[in-house]
């Protein structure tokens, strides 16, 4: 006999994104294997980051959108990919993004900067995948989502996916 | 409304759910290797023996039995699939309307014209049979990756939103369970359902619901009924509509819906859906709406655009719960459309007994019945909470199915607040808000919104 979760069809599988603020940070997501976004530049209003952390090794990398390397991510995790680990405990919780990264933290309350030192204190290497580009152009993908107008045919199949209160 | 018929039994329910299940185990292995005697899609086939689907599908069940099934056999199982739970459908619908004293239209929904072929349609259901041969348990990451592709190319054609909308939120589901080799259970129905739906709305055509006629008249909005996923969102208002003409009033809804980052949450959605629709404000702030020459299609839904439709008096939902939504009329439902998930039937509730128990799942008793309160659907962004349904007397709701049993959602209810009866909407901030949690939420989200469109402005290639 099927649980009630697997018998429903509206089962809840992914919890919807916690609010937060996107200025720093405006994109996260646990993908490819990676935890990895999109960090603005403090000082260069047209220069954003591209960070990612590895799940299982926590290879990390961080580079330009023009591909220049950052010079903080030098031996370990720059002030871009803490900045990353932060935002993507806000919008998915700790749980799930301990979870992603198979990331072993210490008993208790944890937050970014407690699962960025755990992490850390394994001495990651850094990623020679060479992501970025790949991270960017899913960036630039979910932006485009900013641009399809709205419609006024109804979408029946939007009825499987209902909202939940539930927070990641 | 006489609850205990909700009660059931339902005849040959029982059967038609197992038929589906044994189909939906088969997917969690995929049919890429020979089925063993009696598996998933033979039972599909038994099921839908003596219809005109029986020849295809007994092919199709055959095909796959041998491990041999091709994309015309996943869509003859899809097709099977999907006729038995219209067939769950139509015996739950009537049942509800039965409980509900409603009576619906004789006009029948005009079945989905062909359309042309694209290519895309026909790269969505490679996809699909792809995940049909792999099973949820032989899900990775490239598998899953190649809904993207097609996801991009169908989202900018209104046309193809409903299986761009679809496979969109499935392929987030399936790319967050992958590998689906470690995964401890799948969430089975829910994912064949997605899989089926997927498979139809390749057929050209398929998705079509065209406009059949015209609204003239006075409508009166009852609630809004809010759906999403991580990209995309859709408001839909519930309403009784008086046609000018003087003939029986009808059940309706109007929808607006939008693809979106999933960033853009809670009063970011009302924020994107608002522009584009009038009566959402209205819904909002308890006004009806007069209509003139608003496209209509046979299924009730309004086919909105701001220029057919004008603000009109004070139109307070309960007020229309109690006086305009029993005698009002329903439509049909368009033959492929017809699923349990599809079941919203809205209705109007007084003289229960709720009840919250130790997990705080809440109740309604109503006539003897009790009734699961589904309060997770009441969106966050907005003044209902699930302790203001906990201690209400009178509420308006959707009868939905779910998981073998009736619930109901609610969209608005009257509570006691300081000795005085007050209405409290889901939907009440759908056009804005002076509360200040609502004032909140809405200014986080107008950052959030500036913040995606200025980095938009400066990095996507113009």
């Amino acid at each position: 006999m099927l649980s009630y979760w697997e018998r429903s069809s509206t089962a809840r599988v992914i919890p919807p994104a916690r609010p937060r603020k996107l200025a720093k940070v405006p994109f996260v997501e646990l993908a490819d294997g990676r935890l990895q976004g999109v960090v603005s530049s403090g000082s260069d209003i047209g220069r954003v980051y591209v960070s990612s952390v590895a799940a299982g090794s926590y290879a990390f990398a961080c580079s330009t959108n023009n591909n220049r390397p950052c010079g903080g991510a030098r031996g370990s995790f720059c002030n871009h990919i803490g900045a990353l680990i932060n935002e993507s405990v806000l919008q998915y919780g700790a749980d799930r993004v301990v979870r992603y990264l198979k990331a072993e933290v210490p008993e208790g309350e944890v937050d970014g900067a407690v699962l960025a030192s755990a992490m850390r204190s394994t001495r990651p290497e850094a990623d020679t995948t060479k992501a970025a580009a790949s991270v960017f152009s899913r960036f630039l993908r979910h932006l485009t989502y900013l641009e399809h107008a709205p419609a006024t045919m109804p979408l029946p199949e939007m009825q499987f996916f209902p909202p939940t209160r539930a927070v990641a | 409304m006489r609850a205990d018929l909700l009660a059931g039994p339902f005849d040959g329910l029982d059967e038609a759910l197992e038929a589906v299940d044994a189909f939906d185990r088969a997917l969690v292995a995929g049919l890429l290797r020979p089925q063993p005697a009696g598996a998933g899609p033979a039972r599909l086939a038994d099921a839908v023996v003596g219809t005109p689907l029986a020849a295809r599908v007994a092919e199709a069940a055959a095909k796959a039995a041998a491990g041999a099934a091709g994309e015309e056999h996943f869509l003859a199982l899809a097709g099977a699939r999907t006729a038995l739970l219209g067939s769950v459908h139509d015996a739950l619908l009537a049942r509800v309307e039965e409980a509900a004293g409603r009576s619906h239209g004789t006009e029948s929904a005009p079945p989905a014209a062909p359309g042309a072929a694209e290519n895309v349609l026909t790269a969505a259901r490679a996809w699909l049979s792809d995940l049909a041969r792999c099973g949820w348990q032989g899900l990775d990451h490239e598998v899953v990756s190649g809904a993207a592709e097609v996801v991009t190319a169908m989202l900018p054609d209104p046309s193809l939103r409903r299986l761009a909308t679809l496979l969109d939120g499935f392929a987030a589901e399936l790319a967050a369970s992958c590998p689906g080799a470690s995964a401890e259970r799948f969430p089975v129905r829910r994912w064949a359902d997605l899989w089926s739906r997927g498979m139809l709305l390749t057929v050209p055509g398929a998705a079509g619901a065209p406009v059949t006629g015209t609204a003239d008249g006075r409508l009166l909005p009852l609630g809004i009924d809010v759906q999403e996923h991580a990209t995309a969102a859709q408001a839909q208002v519930h309403a009784v509509f008086e046609p000018a003409d003087g003939s029986a009033s009808r059940l309706v809804r109007a929808s607006v819906s939008v693809p979106k980052p999933d960033t853009v949450v809670g009063a970011g959605i009302w924020q994107l859906l608002r522009p584009h629709m009038s009566l959402l404000a209205a819904a909002g702030e308890g006004r009806s709406m007069d209509l003139t020459g608003m496209p209509v299609t046979a299924e009730g839904d309004l086919v909105w655009s701001d220029e057919h439709a004008r603000t009109g008096e004070p139109a307070e939902a309960f007020a229309t719960a109690r006086v305009a939504l029993p005698t009002a009329v329903a439509h049909v439902t368009a033959p492929l459309d017809r699923h349990p998930a599809r079941l919203a039937v809205p209705v109007f509730l007084e003289g229960y007994t709720a009840s919250t128990d130790d997990d705080g799942v809440l109740t309604f008793t109503v006539a003897g019945l009790e009734l699961l309160v589904d309060t997770d659907r009441v969106p966050a962004a907005g003044p209902l909470t699930p302790e203001a349904v906990g201690t209400s007397g009178a509420c308006i709701a959707l009868v939905r199915w779910d998981a073998g049993a009736f619930h109901v959602q609610p969209l608005a209810v009257e509570t006691t607040v300081r000795r005085k009866v007050t209405a409290v909407h889901a939907g009440a901030w759908a056009g804005g808000t002076t509360d200040k949690a609502g004032v909140r939420a809405e200014k986080a989200a107008t950052d959030a919104a500036k913040v995606l469109s200025e980095r938009a402005g400066r990095l996507l290639r113009k």
